[in-house]
């Protein structure tokens, strides 16, 4: 069932390569075998039932999380054979999006912002420039001395979208970037999403629910489900695809092979629960 | 049996906790050395331990003085050594309870501080945020605390010898009629500089000690707000106790 990707251009090493992915906790399988292959500047999108593993998997894609067996490959280097130096150093090239948002709410939204930039040696005019830009692209001017707290939901998660481009990184993270906006807002994302994946060289991975998004700013949209990457395909192909996992997940019905499995698991997790 | 599990567990517990702590103070020195060098935050953390603790200190300290002066006046005239206790309180100052009781004063008022800090950044993903943004959250978050720690308490060590010697003496004075200036001089009579340095020492290694569990605590918060309640509960608990543990050996040992 699983199609493997495209070969890259043959000789050319991907960007992004994860071999074999197992990650649990507490005994509770979340990644179960995944392999997936990025070649430089494409757009992946990763969709799948909430509680499946996304997010872990994003975050498996930077070394945020170790996994318990299984290999990362960043430009062909094995991630997680690096020196701690050589890691923050690798992890440079991402930036990334928490679904929470995950600012810091100790400093001003201009602070979240400009963070990569300082860290990186900008110089301040340099970085003042960089940051109204950012917040302009998600449409949030004059919010730049706010505390992260007295912001809304969807405003907090565009100011950590802006504070994950602001750096102009080679590779992007964006973990449900658009969940929870207004539709306008949506399609903002959406559209900065896409201009970024214009731009020659930048790879970008988003994690969605919106099918609509997903076949716009994918080159390929891949399921995760069950621990494992069931599908992958270009949005057109995904989203025709006679898949019965997929076609129940791309017409939302509760009844599916996604489901049965769901209640498998709360059918053996019950008897250990009581 | 089930108390041999309890104390295996327990046991177990506590290694895993020594594990956590070496780890963290062999991860901490590294990325010390390394650029780049918050030097900011480094002085804005100095300033939160140090500065923000005169407060607490000075008072700990002056009272501890005063009560020391009260209470060996009251024994050491049964022998009539009244001229020591200027000595008596100088020595047990310097060496033991200014370093004792300023370390457990900052543990309470920052350890917490600190655990409760980096414990939210942890369940609210701020740390994973720090990662993913290229910042060693090490370097960045434990790094400042313990080096102002360790910079910091030698200092407020220092203020504490002299504000409770201070209190010692109004009480003397003051309240129990000694001469102003054979007090000052019975002082200094037996104190040497090696029992300053001794407790200035001591201060130091226990603000390396309770920062890093602090820090350790809040790093590996896990459950949400229950779980940063717990681990700032614990760093205090276990910075306290640490502390004095620690003031054992180093005085059986060193000196
Ligand atoms: N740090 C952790 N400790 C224990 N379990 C975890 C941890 N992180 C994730 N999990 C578990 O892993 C599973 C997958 O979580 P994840 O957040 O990746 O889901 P998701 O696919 O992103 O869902 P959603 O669409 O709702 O965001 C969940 O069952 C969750 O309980
Ligand atoms: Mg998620």
């Amino acid at each position: 069932m699983l199609k493997e990707p495209a070969p890259a251009e043959a000789g050319k090493t991907p960007k992004i390569r994860v071999e074999d992915l197992h990650k649990s906790f507490d005994g509770k399988v979340v990644l179960d075998g995944v392999n997936f292959s990025l070649p430089e500047g494409e757009s992946l999108v990763v969709v799948g039932p909430s509680g499946t593993g996304k997010s872990v998997l994003l975050k498996h894609l930077i070394g945020l999380v170790r996994p318990d067996s299984g290999r990362l490959f960043v430009d062909g280097r094995d991630f997680w054979a690096l020196s701690d130096l050589e890691r923050t150093a690798v992890r440079k090239k991402f930036g990334m999006s928490f679904q929470e948002g995950a600012l810091f709410d100790s400093m001003s939204v201009f602070d979240n912002v400009a963070f990569p930039l300082r860290r990186s040696g900008r110089p301040p005019s340099e970085v003042r420039e960089r940051v109204r830009e950012c917040l302009s692209i998600v449409h949030l001017p004059n919010v730049e001395g706010k505390r992260p707290s007295e912001l809304s939901g969807g405003m907090r998660r565009r100011v950590g979208f802006a504070r994950a481009i602001a750096h102009e990184p080679e590779i992007l993270l964006f973990d449900e970037p658009n969940t929870g906006l207004d539709p306008i807002m949506t399609d903002v994302i959406d559209e900065v999403i896409l201009e970024m994946k214009e731009k020659l060289d930048v790879t970008i991975v988003t994690i969605t629910h919106h099918m609509e998004s997903a076949r716009k700013i994918g080159d390929r949209v891949a399921l995760l489900a069950g621990g494992k990457l069931l599908y992958q395909a270009p949005p057109e192909e995904f989203l025709k695809s006679d898949d019965p996992a997929v076609r129940q997940f791309v017409e939302g019905k509760a009844e599916g092979p996604l489901t049965v499995e769901f209640e498998r698991e709360t059918a053996t997790a019950a008897p250990e629960a009581s | 049996m089930k108390l041999l599990e309890l104390i295996g567990r327990a046991l177990l517990r506590l290694l895993e906790e020594l594990g956590r702590f070496f780890q963290m103070l062999g991860s901490a020195a590294s990325w010390l050395i390394r650029p780049p060098y918050d030097v900011a935050e480094l002085f804005r953390q100095m300033v939160r331990v140090g500065v923000d603790s005169i407060p607490v200190v000075f008072l700990t300290t002056l009272f501890t003085g005063m009560v020391l002066a009260l209470q060996t006046f009251n024994g050491f005239k049964r022998f009539h050594a009244e001229s020591l206790v200027g000595s008596v309180v100088a020595l047990s100052l310097t060496r033991e309870l200014a370093p004792v009781l300023t370390a457990l004063m900052v543990t309470g008022r920052v350890g917490s501080a600190m655990a409760a800090e980096l414990g939210t950044m942890r369940v609210t993903e701020q740390i994973d945020a720090l990662t993913a943004l290229g910042t060693e959250p090490v370097q960045y978050l434990v790094v400042p605390r313990v080096t102002a720690s360790v910079l910091m308490l030698p200092l407020l060590v220092i203020l504490g010898d002299f504000v409770g010697m201070y209190g010692g003496y109004l009480v003397a004075v003051q309240l129990l009629g000694a001469n102003p200036i054979t007090y000052i001089e019975n002082s200094f009579q037996y104190l040497e500089i090696s029992d300053v340095t001794s407790g200035i020492i001591k201060a130091a290694v226990f603000g390396l000690i309770f920062s890093l569990l602090a820090c350790v605590r809040g790093y590996y918060t896990e459950g949400g707000a229950e779980g940063v309640g717990r681990a700032t509960t614990r760093a205090v608990v276990s910075g306290s106790l640490s502390v004095l543990f620690a003031d054992f050996f180093l005085t059986k040992l060193l000196f």
